[in-house]
């Protein structure tokens, strides 16, 4: 396979039901693909939730990934958005460590990147940012010799650009719900083994 | 008219209404509710011995039948036990349900007696499966699971249904109506285009060649097959598991390819300009080294499941779809042709090697593998429903038993299961009562599950078994002799005497080590009225050839060392 290593973004349909993230990324470890990110949340469709995963891999592994990706039952609707016109985003939390001398600068730098301080301490500031991975980085870069104390980034979500986008049709999802667990109360049932 | 029924009841009462007529299985504490209401309803249950028996068996009955096998146990222990047969089933495409009986809903979590994740353990080995912990769920899920195990790639669905749920009441409200799975699409359709592409590359060809796995009998598309085959000359070579997909004394049938096929099978893949795939994936014991497979061909890859394009070997056009209904749609495209010249160079590629012939070899004395085989295909007819376990008898079943008919061949090719052999044939006797059946296992395999010969006996069923018993693990021990200098660590094997083995278990036992025995030995076998357990002692360190070694040129096979089809010694005249 000479085919060239590049950063392929998923958006990912799945119902939502308990197991179904392990259904993905045990998928992903089985084919032996890497996930390099992970983002989930709840979608414009109740009973669905989207994924935004990002995994290194050449065109003929996307391919199959996809493919693959319809075999999971739960998996409604799949789309490599690599190639197509869509805005990337994530999100960071970065706490820095500062000192009366060094706060101005830090929060010029906030200024420059267009992040925001979100919480000041006498001996920190939370930063928070989104953008890009690249911008992310870059501001982590100049941060890093202030004192880098906490980093968490939530991973790549992503959006096709324009008006059509990845979404899944709500009448398509079924009408029996993820049942709660409380069953009703009988006396003959037993809980136990 | 609606009415109450437990959890229990609907799990039986559900696989009767989906035509379930057989289960295999185990009882234990979580299934001990569903075990109860068993007794209340029209399906013949089969006590196993091990539930990776009853797994084997609910696959043995599918590929005997087409059905969907169903195997039963109780939580933890039992349901580990399925792991194997699971995983054996889901790389051979076998559609199997299992039902796992689970701790309460209140103590999942807690480390119960008798608690594992068992969806978590069958997750990366089924095609789905499903914790059900209230009795509303009982009677959907069965209909959704019988469905995905059946359409699209068969696959296997494992439910786990927690006591409780069992023990509860419902009314029972029976949806035959469509599954509605949003995500889950079992019909892909081939566009025109793809259609078009292939049908040109086909008409094109001078030297193309059909590869046929397991997905010709999985469609039923036999018959597709074969008018394909015939309308445009284009010879047939199949996978382990596509054995019986095309009459093997078809003209235009060359036999088995890939590791043990016969050298011209294998020599015409690699000088074939097109390779028409139908319903395999290109498995590197089919292919050996991928780098150097099939230099000069053309690729078409026809499947139903979109995720083996170009998993393996890069082709040029694929086909998703079923196979039958694909063949149907791309046969009125494909255009006559005599190939007169291609049949011709692979004629001369056999040459004088007529190792199918081996019945007019003169009796040195020696038994040998091929010989029991070779001899149990000519007095069942090549009628018979063989079931093999892995390892050298395999191969030689393969080579020397030959299948005129689809889901005749029974074995486990992906994974490549010992111990498979003999529940599995059960299952397949279950599936089809009248058919003839036959265990070919080694004397390795057959003592992983021997245990089911208790089974059969209090079942009553009549299979014929032949062990092909050389005191070796002996494909292992090939591999030591070709690859490890013949250090044959851990292959002699020491087995019970397997004829007192089978008197104990009730049945008939025969031993036979010379040839001159082995037609009496397995007449007397067909015509006992119940099992018998023939144990043949075969030459010890006979050998399968051709090789093609592991990720080696598919065309650099290891040969047989004469012409002679089978290893005689010099002392046999």
């Amino acid at each position: 396979m000479a085919e060239q290593l590049q950063r392929h973004t998923f958006v990912v349909y799945v119902e939502d039901k308990p197991g179904v993230l392990n259904r993905v990324a045990s998928l992903f470890r089985r084919r032996g693909f890497n996930i390099e990110s992970l983002a989930v949340g709840h979608t414009e469709t109740p009973g669905a939730s989207r994924m935004t995963i990002v995994v290194l891999t050449d065109a003929g592994g996307a391919r199959r990934l996809e493919a693959n990706l319809y075999k999971l039952v739960n998996v409604l609707r799949v789309q490599d958005v690599t190639e197509v016109p869509a805005i990337f985003r994530e999100l960071a939390m970065i706490k820095v460590a500062t000192t009366r001398e060094t706060r101005t600068d830090v929060m010029q730098l906030v200024d420059v990147f267009r992040a925001r301080a979100v919480d000041v301490a006498p001996e920190s500031v939370v930063i928070e940012t989104t953008g890009t991975e690249d911008k992310i980085d870059g501001l982590l870069e100049v941060l890093r010799p202030y004192g880098l104390l906490e980093v968490v980034r939530t991973g790549r979500v992503a959006m096709v650009r324009g008006p059509r986008g990845v979404v899944v049709d709500p009448a398509d999802l079924p009408a029996r719900g993820p049942r709660g667990a409380a069953a009703p109360e009988d006396p003959e049932v037993s809980h136990s083994v | 008219m609606a009415s109450m029924r437990t959890g229990a009841q609907i799990i039986w009462e559900a696989l009767v209404r989906e035509g379930v007529t057989t289960v295999f299985g185990y009882p234990g504490g979580a299934i001990l509710p569903a075990y109860d209401a068993l007794l209340d309803y029209p399906i013949r249950h089969v006590l196993v011995r091990h539930e990776q028996g009853a797994t084997h068996m609910a696959d043995g009955y599918a590929r005997a039948s087409g059905q969907v096998g169903v195997a039963v146990a109780t939580s933890g222990p039992g349901a580990t036990n399925m792991v194997t047969g699971i995983a054996t089933a889901m790389l051979d495409s076998s559609p199997i349900v299992c039902i796992t009986g689970q701790v309460g809903s209140r103590v999942i979590g807690t480390d119960a007696f008798q608690e594992t994740d068992v969806t978590g353990v069958t997750l990366p080995i089924t095609k789905h499966n499903y914790l059900v912990s209230h009795v509303d769920d009982v009677a959907p899920t069965i209909h959704e699971a019988l469905y995905i195990a059946r359409s699209g790639r068969p696959g296997q669905v494992l439910i786990d249904i927690t006591k409780d749920a069992q023990q509860a009441s419902t009314e029972l409200q029976w949806d035959p109506g469509d599954v509605k799975l949003p995500g889950y699409r079992p019909d892909l359709r081939a566009s025109d285009t793809e259609y078009s592409r292939a049908a040109d590359l086909i008409n094109g060809s001078k030297r193309p060649l059909i590869l046929a796995g397991h997905g010709v009998l999985l469609s039923g598309a036999m018959a597709q097959v074969r008018e394909l085959a015939e309308r445009a000359n284009i010879p047939v070579a199949m996978t382990l598991l596509g054995i019986g997909g095309f009459p093997a004394l078809h003209p235009l049938n060359l036999g088995m390819m890939g590791m043990h096929g016969e050298a011209w099978v294998n020599q015409a893949i690699q000088e074939a300009d097109l390779l028409l795939a139908l319903g395999m994936r290109f498995d590197d014991r089919v292919t050996g080294n991928t780098k150097t497979y099939a230099p000069n061909a053309r690729k078409v890859h026809i499947d139903i499941d979109p995720s083996e394009f170009n998993k393996n070997v890069k082709v040029d056009v694929a086909l998703a779809g079923d196979l039958a209904s694909v063949l149907d749609d791309l046969a009125p495209r494909v255009t006559a042709g005599d190939r007169k010249g291609w049949l011709d160079a692979i004629r001369d590629m056999k040459g004088e090697v007529a190792v199918r012939d081996i019945q007019n070899l003169p009796d040195s004395g020696h038994l040998y593998a091929a010989h029991v085989i070779n001899d149990i295909w000519r007095l069942t007819g090549g009628k018979a429903v063989i079931v093999t376990d892995v390892g050298q008898h395999q191969m030689w079943e393969a080579q020397y038993y030959h299948h005129d008919e689809p889901r005749s061949l029974i074995t486990s090719g992906g994974l490549g299961t010992m111990g498979f052999a003999l529940p599995a044939a059960i299952g397949a006797k279950l599936a089809r009562p009248d058919a003839e059946v036959w265990v070919v296992a080694g004397d390795g395999g057959f003592q992983m599950t021997m245990a089911e010969l208790a089974t059969i006996a209090q079942e009553k069923i009549k299979i014929n078994v032949a062990i092909i018993n050389n005191g070796y693990l002996g494909m292992v021990r090939q591999w030591q002799e070709f690859f490890y200098e013949r250090r044959y660590a851990a292959t002699p094997l020491l087995s019970p005497d397997f004829a007192k083995l089978a008197e104990c278990f009730g049945l008939t036992g025969l031993r036979i080590d010379r040839r001159q025995d082995v037609v009496p030995g397995v007449e007397k076998a067909r015509a006992a009225e119940g099992s018998v357990v023939i144990d043949f002692r075969v030459e010890q360190e006979d050998t399968v050839y051709p090789m093609v070694p592991a990720g080696a040129d598919l065309h650099k096979m290891i040969r047989r060392p004469s012409s002679a089809p089978i290893v005689e010694t010099a002392d046999d005249e």
